[in-house]
């Protein structure tokens, strides 16, 4: 495999970041939206021909060593990058929807003074990315990993002179710090533990331990956390709803397809390690499905456009880790590729709905949209379709697989996983209802002003529709009559996990009737869902009630998102921020009176010496006469 | 070498009685710069005091023959010639600019 090219695939980001990021305020606005898309779209071709050369090298796994990075004592860290089946999926999807929404910001943030910022920033945000994604061992991850942190900070807090967008920001990065902190302690026990952060080595020694083995168990807790950080899931999910302060593109390209899908990739990538710790499994798989319930239950009372979407994303992450602790790694992943796919399709039409709405983002005042944006409208409801699990578009196939490892797995979780399905789905359809169909509910000026998007924005938009809507027949099941190509594909990168615990890995053994159950029973709780919310928002025209109407009981509860906001604030915020005061008084207290003091004693001291300058030159005579007669007297007499 | 006799008039008055006299004049000199304010009669003390000094350097020159001291003095001369057509013009200045030779009113070195 020509190693330059694969050497291209970050660079190239990196390079249309120091243009645009150096030089943003003499290159012409044509010019940056052009250098930041060839960049993204220079990476994508690089990736879809190092895939067709990895084809073609016989699909084993490739490390290229760079340089030689950290050398300290026995331990020896390489930059070196890693190109497998894992790495090859998330750089197809990450430089291939990138691109996509690189070509969509030229036309969405066209009137913005901020454009080049905006593009060097996206370019950056690529390179971590993919330096997450290439990384042949921990440590590069890391950088990637916390080098998207710091872009998802800068370009949510890309407006940076709204106060709200800043604290959403911090929030998303001070929360992320906590995830991070578990990540990097896993780092170190595994250097610990196994003395190299390769994964191929870490990999080839974990495959000799037992399972059920502590250190591994400790390690994927602390990887869990870092995984919870960066995707968003309980405890440390409240970051990414309030992550919507960005520009949309940023939320279609960080919060929804890339970034938050970082933690499923780590997840993945160990897959060893969790196999080897079926109680870590047992606690993400928890973890995920409570998640998405959780997540999904606060969307069906959202009304704000993006943060219905951004709900859903947590919700659908919660599904992927659902996955992921059932041990249907590939299934998950399927879900990563989809959602992306559906998930930008979706945050890219609300961009198209807010574009046209002069930047109004509450449904309760859209309505009837689907006649001025019929591209956007089209897209959007094929997008919903996915989303919600209907037959025949991407979603369906993604969550189904994960839904029936979990059924297979325990009934429980899979009841939960099906109520959240269920709820997916009536909160997409009402999204799609009250934005698309019945009555404009917005201000004339707004109706007069509404337009579809320009073709920059809906060309991203209908080849995200087609994906949306074809993107499942990459793992088509068994019982439908297909191979499951992706499970295929991406099957040798479990084969150290097989070995290292063979139990774990049984075929499914759902018998084919039983898959067709199983996917009845979600496709019809779906459609319930669905018709649920026709015969309220269609049928009966019901708009959500405005914010100052009073919400009893449990609605209120979940109206306000079950306080946890609130309640962080109150358990954690608010006692750091009086540490914090206090901390700063006492310090302030000691240190300013050491430092004030000796100031002031100079200064007193100064005061006086000033007295005995009077300016009489007999006084000054006088007293050099008396010096002299006094040293004469000392020399003279005294000695 | 020879060594030079000392003038026979010189040893009529007794070295102490020099001493006393210059101290005495170094005195005046010291006292006049100290109480009085006129600028001039400050000038002149400092003069008298310089000179009490020259008067120090020629006794005792001529008590040991030594020559030495006595072109010290005239140096010293020269230099106080040149120091008093400074200082008098300086005088001279501060009176032009302040119409008073009063030193108690330049008390403008005030820290």
């Amino acid at each position: 495999m020509p190693i330059t090219l694969l050497i291209l695939i970050p660079l190239l980001p990196l390079i249309g970041f120091l243009i645009n990021g150096t030089g943003f305020r003499h290159i012409p606005k044509g010019a940056v939206g052009l250098i930041g898309s060839l960049a993204a779209l220079g990476s994508f071709a690089a990736s879809v021909a190092v895939l067709f050369a990895f084809k073609e090298g016989g699909s084993q796994p490739i490390v290229v060593s760079l340089f030689d990075w950290i050398r300290v004592g026995e331990l020896n860290i390489p930059f070196s990058f890693q190109i497998d089946q894992l790495s090859l999926l998330m750089l197809m999807i990450i430089t291939g929807v990138g691109s996509l929404i690189h070509i969509y910001s030229i036309g969405y943030m066209k009137h913005d003074p901020g454009f080049g910022k905006f593009f060097s920033f996206l370019n950056l945000f690529l390179f971590f990315m993919l330096l997450l994604v290439l990384g042949s061992n921990y440590v590069i991850m890391f950088i990637g990993w916390e080098g998207v942190g710091l872009c998802s900070y800068l370009l949510i807090g890309f407006w940076n002179k709204n106060t709200d967008f800043n604290n959403a920001a911090r929030k998303a990065f001070i929360m992320n710090r906590v995830g991070d902190l578990g990540f990097l302690l896993g780092i170190f026990m595994i250097m610990n533990a196994f003395g190299t952060v390769e994964y191929t080595e870490v990999f080839r020694q974990a495959t000799g331990l037992p399972v059920g083995d502590h250190v591994v168990f400790a390690i994927t807790m602390l990887l869990f956390v870092g995984a919870m950080g960066k995707s968003a899931q309980i405890p440390l999910y409240t970051w990414l709803p309030d992550a919507m302060a960005g520009p949309t593109p940023v939320s279609a390209l960080i919060h929804a397809a890339t970034m938050v899908t970082a933690g499923i990739y780590m997840v993945i990538r160990s897959n060893v390690l969790y196999t080897l710790a079926p109680q870590t499994l047992e606690i993400v798989a928890v973890v995920g499905a409570v998640t998405a319930l959780f997540a999904a239950s606060i969307g069906l009372l959202q009304n704000d456009i993006k943060k219905v979407l951004a709900y859903s994303t947590v919700s659908q992450l919660g599904y992927m880790f659902l996955g992921l602790g059932v041990m249907a790694y590939s299934a998950s992943m399927f879900h990563v590729i989809t959602h992306a796919f559906f998930k930008a399709l979706l945050f890219l039409g609300a961009g198209s709905v807010i574009h046209a709405m002069s930047d109004e983002q509450d449904i309760r005042f859209m309505g009837g949209l689907r006649k001025k944006l019929p591209i956007t409208f089209i897209t959007f409801a094929i997008a919903t379709w996915a989303i919600a699990g209907l037959p025949p578009f991407a979603g369906f196939f993604s969550k189904d697989e994960i839904l029936a490892h979990a059924f297979e797995h325990n009934k429980l979780l899979w009841g939960v996983g099906l109520l959240g399905s269920a709820m997916t789905s009536f909160y997409m359809f009402r999204l799609l209802f009250l934005t698309f169909f019945g009555s404009f509910r917005g201000t004339p000026e707004q109706a007069h002003h509404l337009h579809e998007s320009p073709a920059s924005m809906t060309i991203p938009l209908v080849i995200l529709a087609i994906l949306s809507a074809l993107g499942g027949l990459i793992g088509v099941p068994e019982a439908l009559g297909g191979t499951h190509q992706l499970a295929e594909f991406m099957s040798p990168l479990f084969d150290a996990a097989r070995q290292a615990n063979p139990e774990a890995f049984g075929a499914l053994a759902l018998s084919h009737s039983e898959e067709y159950i199983l996917m009845g029973v979600s496709v019809g709780v779906a459609l319930i869902a669905a018709v649920v919310a026709y015969g309220m928002y269609i049928s009966k025209s019901a708009v959500p009630a405005p914010e100052s109407e009073a919400r009893t009981g449990v609605e209120n509860v979940v109206y306000h998102k079950y306080y946890i906001d609130e309640l962080y604030d109150t358990v954690f915020v608010k006692p750091m921020k009086t540490l914090s005061v206090l901390l700063v008084s006492f310090g302030e207290f000691f240190i300013d009176l050491f430092v004030e003091g000796t100031g002031k004693l100079v200064k007193g001291l100064a005061n006086l010496g000033r007295q005995t300058q009077t300016g009489s030159i007999a006084y000054y005579v006088f007293a050099m006469v008396i010096g002299i007669v006094v040293m004469l007297f000392w020399n003279l007499l005294l000695k | 070498m020879q060594e030079p006799s000392i003038p026979d008039i010189v040893q009529l008055i007794p070295l102490k009685s020099y001493l006393i006299l210059s101290t005495a004049l170094f005195v005046i000199g010291i006292l006049g710069v100290l109480i009085r304010r006129n600028a001039i009669v400050i000038f002149m003390s400092v003069e008298l005091m310089l000179n009490s000094v020259n008067l120090i350097l020629i006794a005792f020159s001529s008590y040991k023959s030594d020559p030495s001291a006595q072109v010290f003095v005239f140096f010293i001369m020269a230099v106080a010639a040149a120091e008093v057509a400074v200082g008098l013009a300086i005088i001279v200045m501060i009176y032009r600019n302040t119409r008073t030779i009063d030193v108690g009113f330049l008390n403008k070195l005030k820290g």
